[in-house]
């Protein structure tokens, strides 16, 4: 599935990064990250004196400025620089580079090291960065997860592997109460600035336990950021404003996304980690979605436009903190609101979604919020049953018409 | 794995050196030569499955002088697996679950204060001594007073260390300032000997906007990133894998420093226990884990929490050199958190210390240990066994402190606590800010939506709030 990219953060970024100049960007928004500010709905001033007003994009310029990543219509870059790799080499790359920029940062996990990582993501960093840097522990989410704590707490920036998210759930004491808690509890006196990584949602027949969304259980512990990553681009500036944090970020990968491909910029980028993404603008409908779960999308925004509709896609990224912003303006634009995600019903990223939508913007919606998600039941094996778990393009299709009527 | 059914040396040796039995439990092949008949296997069934298999095998026998060494006075011979040679032996043992005597532990000073004969240990000199008492003497003063303030309804709860000053501050004191201490929770003395004011205990049990903490934690959860003192947190044990951790770090950094961490008996029964001290031993991480063995896990006594012989038999069980210290001897303590951390830090390994010790007080202010432990059990550690005394004894032998030297001490402790209680007491809490800040380094949109939410509603209603309630 070939990562189709529409503006948003990344034609931010490769304009910002002519100018880009971490000594003298401030970032007008929340955090203290020089990140790439996404596209805004308005035309700003062309940069002035005020640097950071020269990551602002708008929207006029994005499609111009999308030169480096490669979009459907492109085969090939003809305007450039880039370069082409998988989703796990960007994230590999984000990776490294962090690490070659700042020797504060560590990787730990199982079989992380000279194994590569399970899903190689880690590869090759043990050779080059030596393996107490890139740390194989011994088998206990509860315990490395810990260490990572104890050691950001005295200044290192651990990257935690967990080989499956769902593996985290073992760790969630240290998580939730430490992790979340500690910069909060210590009166501010102790910073997290932890990574905690890993690949989760539903695979190919990998069973309920390694198939879980852990998103859903996470996304109340005040204390921790959240990101999901679904294009190698977003992998690799996520990854990179993840590690630059100084809040404990939990970067949420999908198993079945690591070989996507993609071309993306030589130059160096980070993406803003509370920021939505905007996939595809339009103006019946708003899709929300993330992760894996955005190609399906995608491949029922293909059939719904030749139906005839014009649907909105935007990949909300942070799940938490939510892009209420971006998904605001897109809300009172369209009226409609459909929530297209993989976890399931009961207590998951969009029960939350449909709350914060309700709560904000129920002005504008024309009707009622819809939110296609998994069913409550643990994924089953049975390649069938598995397919039947997991929203399919054609039940977003029939979503959006109902919709839309 | 082959079973030995070994009723006779006899058979044994044969078998050993004619069927080349190592050979079974690598992959080669080999061609046995059998040295007795299937009757007297009859009842060894097992054992004969595998041996009759190989019977028919034949390739060239291999000379194994690599995999095999015979030693020459006993039949010990070697085995290759993964981690390494190990012997074997054709006598089934099984490894007894207790040793026939308990590991001793290391003392210093008789309960006289008396320096036992030939004792090893490092010497303190007068100051550090008197330094050492007064910090135990001031401890004893800080449990008292608020514990009392807690039983008064001034502050909500408490945890007193009575019993253990001398696990507190023998430790603190054989420690660096640069090295990172990881409570448990009823190591308030390592934080003060660094440094910590009254004032600044007094602060945070009442959580006001003095409070290092702001006000974010029950009483006793003391944190101070000035003293390398990582604030408490409530669940047991959670401190150890993250003092792997910050062994860890230090290590990577190349530091002159180690994590120390402690845990009470309890504790060790927890899963980060057992995952803390493998992770430490496995890194290769400067850390020294302080076990306080107090017998008591609120109302668990030690027979209820392990069936081991206390906690310093499982440092081997990971690999890390570990001591029992008699925790009530101030001079013991100090020599071995001393000598541990120089281990610790020159080795770069983690080491166990298991310091035994008693609970004499309540496990905190929600609790009455009479309700499930004797009234003389508790009368006769506070009195008979107590750790202060017995330090107090060898300072006072030394000629280095006096009764008036004790009166002044402990008044004057008694009084600036009193006069910290009332300050605290007095001073605001922290304001409506401090709710929601730190929870990320810059407030989030939803957290930022809620405080105004929330000042809104202060504002128009101050009544529903109570007095002292700060925006």
């Amino acid at each position: 599935m070939a990562a189709r990219i529409h503006g948003g953060a990344g034609a931010g970024a490769a304009t910002a990064l002519s100018t880009f100049n971490p000594k003298k960007l401030v970032a007008p928004s929340r955090t203290n990250l020089p990140a790439a500010r996404s596209s805004k709905r308005c035309i700003v001033a062309a940069a002035g004196s005020d640097a950071s007003k020269s990551l602002r994009v708008g929207h006029s310029q994005k499609l111009i400025a999308n030169a480096a990543v490669a979009t459907k219509a492109e085969t090939s870059a003809t305007t450039g620089t880039g370069h082409e790799l998988l989703l796990f080499e960007a994230l590999q790359e984000g990776l490294e580079e962090e690490m070659d920029r700042d020797p504060h940062v560590c990787v730990m996990g199982e079989d992380v090291g000279h194994y590569g990582g399970s899903y190689k993501v880690t590869k090759g960093l043990a050779d080059k960065f030596g393996d107490l840097r890139v740390l194989d522990t011994p088998i206990c989410e509860n315990a490395f997860t810990g260490m990572g704590i104890g050691a950001a707490m005295t200044g290192l920036r651990p990257v935690i592997e967990g080989m499956n998210m769902g593996f985290l759930l073992l760790a969630f004491n240290q998580i939730s109460n430490n992790c979340g808690m500690l910069h909060y509890t210590s009166g501010g006196q102790f910073t997290i600035p932890v990574v905690i990584r890993g690949p989760g949602g539903v695979g190919r027949q990998l069973g309920a336990e390694h198939s879980q969304r852990l998103e859903s259980y996470f996304q109340s512990i005040p204390g921790i950021q959240m990101v999901a990553c679904s294009t190698p681009y977003n992998a690799k500036g996520l990854m990179k404003a993840a590690i630059r944090s100084e809040n404990p970020v939990i970067l949420f990968e999908h198993v079945l996304l690591y070989n996507l491909k993609e071309k993306i910029p030589d130059e160096e980028y980070i993406c803003n980690l509370e920021e939505a993404e905007m996939v595809r603008p339009g103006e019946h409908i708003t899709i929300l979605t993330y992760s894996r779960m955005r190609y399906h999308v995608m491949q029922a925004a293909k059939t719904l436009v030749n139906k005839g509709y014009d649907p909105e896609v935007i990949d909300i990224r942070s799940l938490k903190p939510f892009d209420l912003y971006t998904i605001g303006n897109s809300v009172k634009k369209t009226h409609r609101v459909l929530i297209v995600e993989e976890c399931m019903r009961t207590g998951g990223i969009g029960a939350s979604l449909t709350a914060a939508i309700n709560e904000n913007f129920h002005d504008y919606l024309d009707a009622p919020v819809m939110c296609l998600s998994s069913q409550d039941v643990p994924t089953p094996y049975a390649g069938t049953l598995e397919e039947w778990t997991v929203v399919q393009p054609a039940q977003i299709v029939t979503a959006v018409e109902q919709l839309c009527q | 794995m082959a079973i030995w059914f070994a009723r006779s040396r006899n058979i044994v040796s044969s078998l050993r050196h004619n069927l080349n039995l190592s050979g079974i439990l690598s992959k080669r092949d080999y061609s046995p030569r059998p040295a007795f008949t299937n009757s007297q296997l009859s009842s060894r069934s097992v054992f004969l499955d595998s041996i009759t298999s190989l019977r028919h095998e034949s390739t060239a026998v291999e000379k194994q002088h690599d995999l095999v060494q015979q030693s020459d006075e006993e039949d010990v011979q070697e085995l290759d697996f993964p981690g390494g040679k190990l012997g074997y032996t054709s006598e089934m043992k099984f490894i007894p679950e207790s040793s026939p005597k308990r590991v001793p532990c290391y003392r210093v000073l008789d309960e006289d204060g008396r320096i036992i004969s030939d004792s090893d240990f490092i010497p303190v000199s007068e100051q550090l001594a008197v330094r050492m008492y007064e910090q135990m003497a001031t401890l004893q003063v800080m449990d008292h007073i608020f514990y009392e303030a807690q039983r008064q309804g001034r502050i909500s709860f408490f945890i007193t260390t009575v019993g253990e000053e001398a696990v507190n501050i023998a430790s603190a004191a054989a420690l660096s300032p640069d090295d990172v201490v990881l409570p448990q929770y009823r190591e308030p003395g390592v934080l003060l000997w660094r440094g910590f004011t009254l004032q600044e205990f007094a602060n945070q049990c009442f959580g006001n906007k003095a409070d290092h903490g702001k006000g974010r934690q029950m009483p006793v959860h003391y944190g101070s990133n000035r003293y390398n003192y990582f604030t408490v947190s409530s669940p047991i044990a959670t401190q150890l894998p993250q003092a792997a951790g910050v062994g860890y770090s230090l290590k990577m950094e190349k530091k002159n420093a180690c994590a120390v961490t402690f845990i009470g008996d309890g504790g060790t029964s927890e899963g980060d226990f057992h995952a803390g001290l493998n992770f430490a031993a496995v890194m290769e991480a400067p850390v020294v884990f302080i076990c306080r063995n107090n017998g008591w896990a609120i109302s668990t006594h030690i027979s209820e929490q392990f069936r081991s012989d206390g906690i310093v038999v499982k440092g081997q069980a990971y690999g890390i050199r570990s001591i029992r210290v008699d925790g009530n001897d101030a001079l013991a303590v100090y020599s071995a958190v001393r000598s541990a951390r120089e281990m610790a830090v020159t080795e770069q390994r983690p080491v166990l210390i298991e310091a035994m010790t008693y609970r004499v007080g309540h496990h905190s202010t929600s609790d009455d240990s009479t309700k499930y432990r004797a009234a003389d059990e508790i009368q006769y550690w506070k009195m008979s066994r107590n750790p202060v005394n017995r330090f107090k004894k060898w300072v006072e032998d030394n000629g280095w402190w006096s009764e008036e030297d004790e009166s002044k001490l402990r008044s004057n402790a008694r009084k600036q606590l009193l006069q910290a209680i009332q300050a605290s007491e007095k001073w605001d809490k922290p304001p409506l800010t401090e709710l929601f800040s730190d929870v990320y380094d810059v407030k989030t949109k939803n957290l930022e939506e809620q405080e105004l939410g929330l000042r809104e509603l202060v504002e128009k209603q101050p009544q529903d709030y109570p007095p002292g309630f700060h925006i």
